[in-house]
This record gives structure tokens, sequence and C-alpha cells, in this order.
């Protein structure tokens, strides 16, 4: 299988100042690898009112179409400030593995 | 046509930058820089810079505006001293690592503790390694040609760099000279108007100050390495434009009385003017002295050092800084490691001196270089000594 090439291949390559001319490409680095712990949302206990969403510094937590949050696991720290922070205890942090 | 005039040092180079037509200027009061950015501000409130002149609340921001400044494709300027510049010690690195040509000047002066408002350079030193190129100025005349001198280097395409350009609090930036100052055209002709990389602008994305992480970490590094030692190359073609239009010469390091010298000293800002009169006294009584003045600080100039110190057997190294617990003063452990791997190279020893404003007479290099002469027969037994420090 070939080897996925490295980039930047050389110093040379580095942009002056490591400047991105292209918006967006924080969404290529996938922050979801970092985490210890995953939020699981208990919907029998989710009241709908948003403060995970409001609260999430990742900003990965959305709204579905019948009102119930989730996080986006590709971008989710694991932080656990949204089970923290629900109130009802909606959410709880469950150790991956 | 360049004018003659008297000015104190800190007003004229206010007057210099104004001549570049700097857009922003973020400053904050310290001693004993403070005269230049208050000038500064006095001549944009009289209307003659058009200017946007920030009174910011600390040094971390003065800086951090210039960033930003910078960043959105402005010629930008700030200047400081002693703990103003260690309280911008966070943004230093990361002005040079987005390649911000962003020009400053430092009054030197002593860093705390204890307090003292007096010179030496203990607050460049602090800021040796962060990336920015670094000069000297031995007088008055040369505050004002390299503070023209910076934003052509720093701005160059090759180089978009910041500079920090040092001169020393009081003996340079309170002192009243007889000075060239230039004329609005003359400068005008010399520095053309900046022309950013990037701007910050919604109508074509751009990010600056991203995240590096192990991947590329090393090979920014050096690209950073790479960038501040090719500054060379633009800095002597800014100097030879230089002297092609105003007459002044400018090198990495400047030789007086070399010729055949056995002993030679090496000085950094106004403590060269005056060795070369304790120099030049002493070649009248015959001692074969001589003097090296560093005016190029980063990117160091190595091969102006090896070629300037042919021949030379005692070599004297003047700091007006500590390294505590180290090798000496900073001048002393970089020159000597220099000439490390030099086959034919002198004895290299280290004299501190002038610190926190201790005065720095003729009569002090007098007796220096006849320790000189003592080590041209025996080698001391101590590299570096801190000058007349009493009890010692």
């Amino acid at each position: 299988m070939e080897k996925k090439k490295k980039w930047p291949e050389g110093w040379q390559d580095v942009n002056p100042g490591l400047m991105v001319f292209r918006p967006g490409s924080a969404r290529e680095y996938q922050t979801g690898s970092w985490r210890a712990d995953r939020p699981v949302f208990d919907e029998s206990k989710c009241i709908r009112c948003g403060v995970c969403y409001i609260f999430c510094p990742e900003g990965c937590i959305s709204q579905d179409e019948r009102g119930y949050f989730h996080a986006d696991l590709d971008y989710c720290k694991g932080c656990g400030i949204c089970a923290h922070e629900c109130w009802p205890g909606a959410i709880t942090m469950v150790e991956e593995g | 046509m360049s004018k003659r005039i008297g000015m104190e040092i800190a007003l004229a180079a206010a007057e210099a930058v104004a001549l570049c037509r700097p857009e922003v200027i973020a400053a904050y009061p310290i001693t004993p820089n403070t005269h230049i950015p208050e000038h500064l501000s006095d001549i944009v409130a009289d209307g003659r810079l058009d200017a946007e002149f920030i009174c910011v609340e600390s040094e971390h921001t003065a800086l951090s505006a210039c960033c930003g400044a910078s960043g959105a494709g402005a010629r930008a300027f700030t200047a400081t001293s002693s703990q103003g510049l260690a309280y911008m010690t966070e943004i230093i690195p990361i002005a040079s690592a987005m390649r911000l040509p962003i020009v400053m000047i430092i009054g030197n002066r002593a860093l705390s503790g204890p307090i003292n408002i007096w010179n030496d350079q203990s607050d460049v030193m602090y800021q040796r390694d962060a990336g920015w190129i670094s000069m000297f100025a031995n007088n008055g005349q040369e505050v004002i040609d390299m503070a023209i001198q910076s934003f052509k280097i720093a701005e160059h395409r090759d180089v978009m760099l910041p500079v920090n350009l040092n001169l020393d609090g009081f003996q340079l930036t309170h002192v009243v000279e007889p000075m060239e100052m230039p004329d609005q055209a003359e400068v005008d002709s010399f520095l053309p108007s900046f022309k950013p990389l990037a701007t910050l602008h919604p109508d074509k994305v751009v990010s600056m100050g991203t995240l590096g992480l192990p991947d590329i970490f090393n090979e920014s590094m050096k690209a950073k390495d790479e960038v501040l030692k090719n500054s060379r190359k633009v800095i002597l073609d800014v100097w030879k434009e230089w002297k092609q239009q105003f007459g002044r010469t400018y090198e990495p390091i400047e030789s007086c009385r070399m010729k055949g010298a056995e002993i030679a000293l090496v000085s950094m800002g106004s403590m060269g003017e005056t060795a070369e009169v304790a120099v030049d006294e002493l070649r009248k009584q015959g001692v074969p002295v001589g003097l090296l003045k560093l005016r190029l600080w980063r990117p160091f100039p190595f091969q102006d050092l090896k070629k300037a110190v042919k021949g030379v057997k005692v070599l004297v190294v003047l700091d007006r800084a500590v390294s505590f617990g180290g090798p000496g003063g900073p001048a002393f452990s970089e020159v000597r490691s220099a000439l490390y791997n030099e086959p034919d190279k002198p004895f290299v020893m280290n004299e501190i001196i002038g610190l926190g404003g201790r005065d720095v007479r003729v009569e002090d290099f007098v007796e220096i270089i006849g320790k000189a002469q003592k080590a041209l027969k025996t080698k001391p037994k101590e590299d570096y000594e801190i000058y007349g420090v009493r009890g010692s």
C-alpha cells in the first residue's frame, strides 16, 4: 500500500508564517481522537433546553429534527462540560474503549 | 535635502520614524524610551503624520496591536525599554513566527531587580532567541539612519521579519547631538510603501497565527531560522543602497584601528564611541590595539567576525549584560563559540561593564586594554569578570 505523504515534505514548503490561504481548514483536524470519555445522551431525561449546545466549547453539539441534542464524535474532545451543565442529568460520560 | 539638526536623540528617532510614514503606532511609556512614542504622538496630533496612535494599557497590548495592524497590512511601529520589553515577551516570538515586519526601537535599560532605570543591555539579551533581526546603534546619526533602514529591511519580501533597533538608554536616548536629518522626499525615494504578503480581509480568506503540532513544528522552526539567516543578504543590500543615497557606510561589524592589531575590543552600542577614544590614545603610545563594533546582532555576522579577528591574539568582548551562572556575558559566549572551531583563533576574554548605568569611562578601557596586554603573556585564570566591581 502506498504510504500517505506527509505535508510538508520539506521545510521549504512551509507557508510564510504558517499562513493558511483557504477557509475552514481547522475542520480537517478531527479533535475527537483526543477523547477518553464520550457523552451519552438519554432522550427520556432530555427536556430539549439546549444548555449542552450553549456550553459546548467545541461547538460540536447540534439539535436534530425532533429537537434532541447530539454530539459530533469526530470533534467532541470528551471534556464533559455538557454533562456537568445538563441539570436534568440526561448526559452521562462513558469511558471509551 | 538633508538638514543639519541639533536634537535629543529620542526626538530625532521619532522624527526619523515619522518620515517612514508608519500607519499604526502602539506604545506604552517607560523610561528611557518614552520620548520616542511621546514625540510621535505629538507629530500625529499636530497632523504631520497620518497614523493611528493607539494608547494601550500595557506593552503586551502594544505589541499585540502592532501584530494585528501589521497582519492587516499596515506599517506598524512600537518602542519600549526593560520591563516593558519583558512584558512583551509572550508576543515577541509570535511576531517573528507570523512574519510580521514590525519595527521596534528599544531604549536599552537594565532589567529589574533591583529596580534601576539606567542603561545596560540585559533587556534585549533576554529576547535574544526570539527570531527578530537585532541591531545596535552607536550614536544619534546611526539611530536616524538605522530606523529608516529597519523598515526597508523588515518589509523586504525575502525577509518579512520584525526588527529591533537598540540604542542605549540615557547615553543615547537623552543626549543632544548634531545629526543629519533626511527630508521626506529622500526617505520616500529610499523606502517604498509596505506590500504585505497577505492582509486580514474577508474578501480573501487567510488564517494567521495557526496551530502547528509536532508533525510541522520542526519544519516551521527550520524555515524561521533560514529566513533570519538569509536576511543578511537583504541587510547588506539595504546598507549598500543607503551608502549610495546618503553617503554613510554601515557594516555588520565596524573595524577601527584594526591594522596590525594584536589586541582587539568588541563593543556593542554607545560604549564603542568611548572605547574608540581609548584605542586612539593607546595607538599613539604604540600599543597594537583595535576595536570591533558589533552592529548586527541577529543574524549574527559569523563570516565578518572570523575575517575581522585575523591576526588578533587577545580579543576582549565587552558585555553590558550577565548570563548568571553561565559562561560570561551573552556577546562573549557567542563570539567565543563562533571562533571555537577556527584553526587560528585569538584568546577570548570577557569584561562585563556598565551594568545598570555604572559609568564607562575612557580610563576604564585603558585599564581593560592593560589586562589584555597581560593576557598576551599569561592567560588570566578567569575568562570573564564583572569589571570594576567593589570587593574583588
